[in-house]
């Protein structure tokens, strides 16, 4: 380093901590020896973030937040503004991305029990952003203002309104309006753009203090910190986050990117499942489409919801199932306290868990199914079992995760 | 802060003047709070919108639906023949609710033909499930409805069943029959929607 630029730095360190931020979240930042390619998708996960930041930034340029001229404002971005459907594509493509990421983010951490102590709140924060993404992903899928955008909130909408007593009151304080119409669309517009990025953001910067402040947990669930050099206090099986995460997280950023440019010149509709055909259709009030899916990341919910037949309990059909679809989500947020293996990483846990979590992905896949299609008596009896299978993962763990056959964890990890 | 310290613990007095400032501080919190929390309740405009609309019924033929719009919803208006009325009392073992016991409709619709007037039935075309606007199907035995329907309104998102009166069938998605909002004549074929209470309009 040159005189000058080290006399620059000791000038910004004597004023902020520059040098010594810098060293604790990614030069001196230790990290377990062992990630492998489930640890990708946290920092696939930012790559997202920022992709959404900066392409909505420039769609708001172009974007009319009113009931009259939203469509238009979008065929406009896709037609006319240079470069429009590029940055619009590059946005719509994000949202799905960003689900995938999150998806497989998660799933590394049920596997390897990332949630176990002493992350637990590591994992609610972790929660936290998922319910932010997803409300902003129905936020930022009303503002085309098409016909999935108007009666996908309509449904959403009346779940709010089936709240006993005050219900009606919320629902009219969230739309502005006694039904969904432009108030309801210039607020969520409000939401989409500040409100919730805002709370997004935050919500990051906490989450990764979160993880410097305990370490990253490893495929073979023990902690580095246990095992550390007697003389320099460095974790023994640690490696510096940077040169060496950063370099192998580049080459996911590589790999990442051409399947995500790939995506977005060639399938940016992905066959209806990103980018929903009846959402090129202006919104119609009075008219309702012969069929309503969300997009395919919430169809698994979706399905749940549809899941309940019967009245129960004094609480009827659409209540309950309104109760379901939101606890299939909360439910997550229980997992640190319903584990009750002595082991925490998928490869010194039993058969049995192995199984659960087989049904429990099986489940989600199938409901994924399930809800992108009408229902038919089958559909519905098949969206039944596999609701049941899915809460029983959770609501079952606390004695299969006990009575489980482990294998001993190592004392170092493991190549 | 020294003399916390010193003593280890507070005071009565610090104590009270803390206790004192944080009420003090969440009164104002929630105060300021108020005008932005309430500005998000349906504006003056909105509510003018959602004022009462008159529909002139002279022209409705028996068996005719007239759609009108109140507060951005559906409205349906039919004229019901008397065969229709007749084959309501025939559905009272498939609906779920046939007497209309759960609360949705004014107390003047809490009859056999949930109406004000046995022939005009006035109800929300919105479904009771999740807000879809339902088909009006007047047609006997269709094949798609099955052999036994006498006619009434079918959901195309999630297969609800309604009879001519907006009674619910059972077994579907919907939980409760379809809304009758508040509405009064003003005179014999002048139908006001919205309101019950003729002095509004």
């Amino acid at each position: 380093m040159s005189k000058r630029l080290e006399s620059m730095i000791g000038w910004i360190d004597a004023r902020f901590p520059l040098t010594a931020n810098w060293r604790a979240h990614l030069s001196e930042y230790y990290a377990p020896k062992n990630f492998n390619f489930w640890y990708y998708f946290g920092s696939l996960a930012m790559l997202v973030l920022v992709n959404q930041l900066l392409t909505g930034i420039f769609l708001t340029m172009n974007y009319k937040p009113d009931a009259s001229m939203a469509f238009a404002s979008v065929e406009y971005i896709m037609r006319d503004v240079n470069f429009g459907w590029l940055i619009r594509y590059m946005h719509s493509t994000g949202a799905s991305m960003f689900f995938v990421v999150v998806y497989l983010h998660m799933f590394r951490g049920m596997m390897y029990g990332s949630y176990r102590k002493p992350r637990e709140l590591l994992w609610l924060i972790g929660m936290g952003i998922f319910f932010v993404l997803m409300m902003l992903a129905f936020t930022g899928y009303i503002l085309p203002w098409g016909q999935m955008s108007y009666w996908g909130a309509q449904v959403i909408i009346s779940m709010i309104g089936a709240i006993p007593v005050v219900g009606e009151t919320l629902s009219n304080w969230l739309l502005g309006d006694f039904m969904l119409s432009d108030a309801a669309l210039n607020r969520f517009f409000a939401y989409h753009v500040v409100t919730l990025p805002v709370l997004l953001v935050v919500l990051v910067v906490v989450h990764i203090l979160a993880l410097h402040e305990v370490g990253s947990n490893n495929p073979d669930g023990i902690e580095i910190k246990a095992n550390k050099d007697p003389v320099t206090h460095i974790p023994v099986d640690g490696i510096p986050f940077h040169p060496y995460y950063s370099v192998k997280d580049i080459f996911g950023v590589v790999v990442f990117l051409m399947l995500f440019t790939g995506i977005i010149f060639f399938a940016p509709e992905m066959g209806g499942y990103f980018l929903e055909y009846n959402n090129f259709v202006p919104a119609n009030t009075l008219q309702t489409p012969d069929h309503i899916a969300p997009v395919w990341y919430f169809t698994p919910y979706y399905s749940m919801l549809r899941a309940v037949t019967v009245n129960f309990l004094w609480i009827d059909a659409k209540l309950w199932g309104i109760v379901l679809m939101g606890g299939s989500v909360a439910i997550f947020a229980l997992l640190p306290w319903l584990d009750r293996s002595p082991v925490k990483s998928i490869r010194y846990k039993g058969p049995i868990f192995k199984f659960a979590l087989t049904l429990f992905v099986i489940s989600v896949f199938v409901l994924g199914y399930l809800g992108t299609k009408s229902p038919t008596p089958l559909y519905t009896l098949l969206a039944q079992i596999f609701t049941v299978v899915y809460f029983a993962f959770f609501i079952l763990m606390p004695w299969y995760s006990k009575i489980d056959k482990t294998k001993p964890e190592p004392t170092r990890v493991t190549e | 802060m020294a003399d916390i310290g010193e003593k280890q613990e507070m005071n009565s007095r610090r104590r009270f003047l803390l206790v004192a400032t944080s009420i003090a501080g969440g009164i104002a919190t929630a105060a300021v709070a108020t005008p932005f929390v309430l500005s998000m309740m349906p504006s003056e405009r909105a509510k003018a919108a959602g004022a009462p609309v008159e529909v002139d019924i002279t022209k409705l033929e028996p068996g005719m639906l007239l759609l009108v719009e109140w507060r951005g919803k559906v409205v349906w208006v039919l004229n019901r023949t008397p065969d229709m009325l007749a084959n309501l009392k025939k559905l009272d073992s498939q609906v779920a609710d046939p007497k209309s016991e759960k609360d949705q409709q004014p107390a003047y619709a809490k009859n056999e033909t949930r109406s004000i007037k046995p022939a005009i039935l006035v109800v929300e075309g919105v479904c009771t499930h999740l807000g879809c606007s339902p088909v009006y199907r007047k047609d006997i035995a269709p094949a798609d409805l099955g052999a036994d329907w006498l006619g009434g309104f079918f959901c195309p998102c999630h297969g609800s069943k309604f009879d001519l009166a907006g009674r619910v069938y059972k077994s579907v998605p919907a939980p409760t029959n379809l809304v009758v909002p508040p509405h009064t004549y003003l005179s014999d074929t002048t139908l006001l929607i919205g309101s019950d209470r003729k002095e509004t309009a």
